[in-house]
């Protein structure tokens, strides 16, 4: 991914904003922006769903086929993430394999879900040692505006709690709903001229010098974290961070949850 | 399987709050504008760095700084399953997130438009490579002359059987409930790598950061008497 250098007049605009404790389209530090959804859009999907957080626009798929297990775990399904970040989306978005960002994003969408146990690879199992399901979540950004890992993070949500699991297609039996446990929420947050920004645009985040997304569950336990970008944050900056982010999250699971 | 036996004592014997055994040697690659080696526990990680040098790749180049490209890679032998040669998506996270960290104390801005080429291969592996492998990248950077701010250390905390841990070995990694790996610098108190992945609380999750940085300062005080000693002026007048 080519890396995006903004001007210096708006880096240097963006910067005192946030000195100021504002934002370029008005919003606290703290703030969302816009959340729509659409659940299942893909029919040939087993779950799907198209999240738009502010002008981000993506869209997740959950695909689930037979394949055999890992020989270390016999009676264990795999659950597998991916991410592209289409060249439709960004100009500073390229053809070719995943760029180093696409495969943090994915790995990082991945940990949430994986770590909360939301869904449970023995569930996946059809015949111990054989045969497992192979449960593929997709992500796809098509418009681009920052934040990518929390609006995937809601999209794969609502695609896994929305997925049937195709066994007829597979002659395993009778299609039935796929069993998913728990909402766990990403939040991302970036740290400009020292004040920590949350669901930061795509302008925010080329102009950020450090980015933290912090995964936590219903009981507000944290599930996993990840740092980025070559900034870093103090020890008091991330129990900040983390607090907000747990506050955030019940906020953005109600949204969701109701599907 | 018990992670932590009623003694208090962990699979290896150590204390929750104990390190392994960590040595650091600098300078041993000839070819390699700075190198380290790192022994920490079973880890064995080997870091060179090239650079600064001109960025190839034209569009990578960063007209405001060096650009610091890590490549880390796990030697085919270096655990029980071979490891199939070539980058995987975790070792492509695991390079990003240490460049970031490394990006932090390097004074970029002496090199636009230049890369500085970190490579780290692990040649044999038990938990904490990534630590290791960040610890090792910063003191081959300082060996290669390349002016820093401070050094990064890098050690993981986590969680096994209910308790907060440091430095988890291959058992605890494997089995125990989270794992959280730190990267800091003690000169600024800055945290330049942060993840966590597993199931803490938010006060488990605060002790068991305090712990890795408690730890970092330990391994920072490591790597600078091992830079110390590969340039200090020895009995006889000579360089070691």
């Amino acid at each position: 991914m080519r890396k995006t250098i903004l001007p210096t007049i708006e880096d240097e605009h963006i910067r005192y904003l946030a000195f100021e404790k504002k934002r370029l389209d008005d919003r606290k530090p703290d703030e969302y922006r816009a959340l729509e959804y659409e659940v299942n859009p893909i029919g040939a999907a087993e779950g799907s769903a198209r999240v738009k957080l502010g002008k981000t626009d993506l869209l997740v798929g959950v695909k689930l086929n037979a394949g055999t297990p890992y020989p270390d775990k016999p009676d264990e399904g795999v659950l597998m993430t991916g991410c592209e970040l289409k060249q439709m989306a960004h100009p500073s978005f390229e053809g070719g394999p995943p760029s180093q960002e696409a495969v943090e994003i994915a790995r990082v969408a991945d940990r949430g879900i994986r770590e909360s146990n939301m869904i449970d690879t023995k569930d996946l199992c059809i015949t111990p040692g054989e045969e497992v399901w192979m449960l593929f979540i997709d992500i796809q950004v098509i418009d681009f505006d920052g934040n990518v890992i929390d609006a995937a993070t809601l999209g794969a949500l609502l695609a896994l709690h929305n997925a049937t699991v195709p066994a007829g297609r597979f002659g395993k039996g009778e299609d039935h709903k796929l069993k998913v446990n728990g909402w766990p929420v990403a939040v991302t947050l970036v740290k400009v001229n020292n004040q920590l920004l949350f669901d930061p645009t795509a302008m925010e985040e080329s102009a950020a010098e450090a980015r933290l997304t912090v995964s936590t569950d219903e009981n507000n336990d944290i599930r996993a974290v990840q740092k980025g970008l070559s900034g870093a944050f103090t020890y008091s900056e991330v129990g900040e961070a983390v607090d907000t982010a747990a506050r955030l999250s019940q906020e953005l699971r109600k949204k969701v949850m109701g599907e | 399987m018990s992670l932590i036996g009623e003694d208090g004592k962990r699979e290896d014997g150590r204390a929750l709050d104990e390190l392994r055994p960590i040595k650091i040697e600098v300078g041993v690659l000839h070819n390699a504008d700075g190198s380290a080696y790192v022994e920490w526990g079973k880890n064995k990680v080997l870091a060179a760095v090239y650079g600064p040098k001109e960025m190839y790749n034209k569009y990578l180049q960063d007209p405001t700084g060096a650009v610091v490209q890590v490549n880390y890679n796990m030697a085919a032998f270096s655990v029980d399953d071979r490891v199939r040669p070539g980058p995987s998506r975790r070792s492509i996270e695991i390079s990003k997130i240490i460049g970031e960290a490394l990006e932090r104390v390097i004074m970029r801005e002496d090199f636009p438009r230049a890369s500085i080429d970190v490579f780290i291969e692990v040649l044999e592996a038990s938990a904490g490579t990534r630590c290791a492998g960040l610890t090792a990248a910063s003191v081959a950077v300082a060996d290669a002359g390349i002016p820093m701010r401070d050094l990064v250390a890098s050690c993981a905390a986590g969680k096994a059987d209910g308790h907060i841990i440091l430095d988890l070995g291959k058992g605890e990694d494997n089995l125990g409930q989270a794992d959280l790996p730190v990267g800091y610098v003690p000169g600024t108190g800055e945290i330049t790598l942060l993840q966590m992945d597993g199931h803490m609380t938010r006060e488990e999750f605060d002790s068991a950061l305090k712990l890795a940085i408690g730890a970092c300062e330990e391994i920072h005080d490591i790597q600078k008497r091992a830079l110390k000693h590969r340039y200090a002026i020895h009995k006889g007048g000579e360089g070691q």
